[in-house]
């Protein structure tokens, strides 16, 4: 029996795979938003607020993540944006080859915007790179304002924070400024949008920022380095 | 169980390069602040080894604990479950230096 050194990272193939996405990405000028939460927290229908006012200024897909169903897709389809459903079955996140295996079902060069819609869980989708320019986070403020100090890692990866259905806060008794707070503190620097879907409040603000990045073509990797 | 099985398949590869037949201990490392669970990842690798060229093998897991340090103020004693990247003393960012790690060491083959 001898010992081998390996010293080799365990995401290392998925990483290769987020690479080739990247490169893609790059190559056909699309810009790559991956958009995480727990199940429920409104992500297909931020998506949708999302799409409704940018759709006539970008050329946009979205590729949906979840265990089964194409209900999301369907949602998507039906305001006139290509979309295609991963079903992962029993796996609880997208990976970089999921994705790079989704894309081929895209004209790729005919779209600058893509949006990723990851399946619902709090965990697992914050460690898989996919080669995305922004990771954004989905958060239902009614779950409570100490989920970001209970599960710090998605938070911690956010490039921003959607706190979102802040319409029901009143009905909740859960501190928007306690939980504003708590993200902050595991995530310094992300800009944060308490939103409501439902009333429009919050919107306009996220919507603005996130023109912007597009414009600046902000990758993830530089707003790092630049935090650093 | 993804991340057991990217494990067992980079072990596998090392143990193709040298024409190996058994592995008997993999040696890997998770962070503390990585989104893998100790007690999961061994209820994976119990799944995943039979009838394997790893089935008789211990996977050693070693947890890297969290760290993190102020560009102004060095070292900042951190803790994951209460996680505050704002520095105690100056206000700025901690960086993490330590706990985001998902690493095969080692492994011992036969």
């Amino acid at each position: 029996m001898h010992m081998i050194p390996v010293e080799t990272d365990i995401l290392q193939a998925n990483q290769h795979w987020a690479d080739d996405n990247r490169e893609a990405f790059l190559r056909y000028g699309v810009y790559v938003v991956n958009l995480m939460s727990a199940p429920g927290a409104g992500k297909t229908t931020v998506l949708e607020k999302t799409i409704g006012r940018l759709k006539d200024d970008y050329r946009l897909g979205v590729i949906e993540g979840d265990l089964v169903t194409t209900i999301d897709a369907d949602r998507i389809a039906a305001l006139g944006v290509p979309s295609y459903q991963i079903t992962t079955g029993t796996v609880c996140h997208l990976d970089a080859r999921m994705v790079h295996n989704a894309i081929h079902e895209f004209k790729i060069k005919d779209l600058n915007l893509l949006f990723i819609e990851n399946v619902g869980n709090l965990v697992c989708p914050a460690e898989f790179e996919l080669g995305e320019d922004l990771k954004i986070m989905v958060y239902s403020t009614v779950d409570g304002a100490e989920k970001p100090k209970k599960y710090p890692l998605m938070f911690h990866e956010a490039d921003a924070v959607i706190l979102n259905k802040i319409d029901l806060l009143p009905y909740s008794g859960v501190s928007l400024e306690e939980l504003i707070r708590n993200v902050r503190e595991v995530n310094p620097w992300a800009p944060i949008f308490p939103v409501s879907c439902l009333t429009g409040e919050g919107l306009s603000d996220w919507i603005a920022w996130f023109r912007l990045e597009i414009a600046e073509g902000n990758t993830r990797m530089r707003r790092r380095a630049s935090a650093a | 169980m993804s991340i057991a099985q990217s494990v067992l398949d980079i072990a596998f590869g090392e143990m193709e390069k040298r024409a190996a037949g058994r592995v008997q201990k993999i040696k890997i490392t998770i962070g503390e602040f990585s989104g893998v669970v100790k007690e999961a990842l061994e209820f994976a690798f119990d799944v995943l080894k039979p009838e394997t060229p790893a089935s008789g093998a211990e996977v050693e897991i070693e947890v890297a604990p969290l760290t993190a340090d102020c560009a102004k103020c060095g070292p900042i004693e951190c803790r994951l479950n209460d996680l505050n990247l704002i520095c105690p003393i100056c206000g700025s960012t901690l960086h993490i230096s330590g706990g985001r790690e998902m690493r095969v060491d080692y492994l011992d083959i036969e």
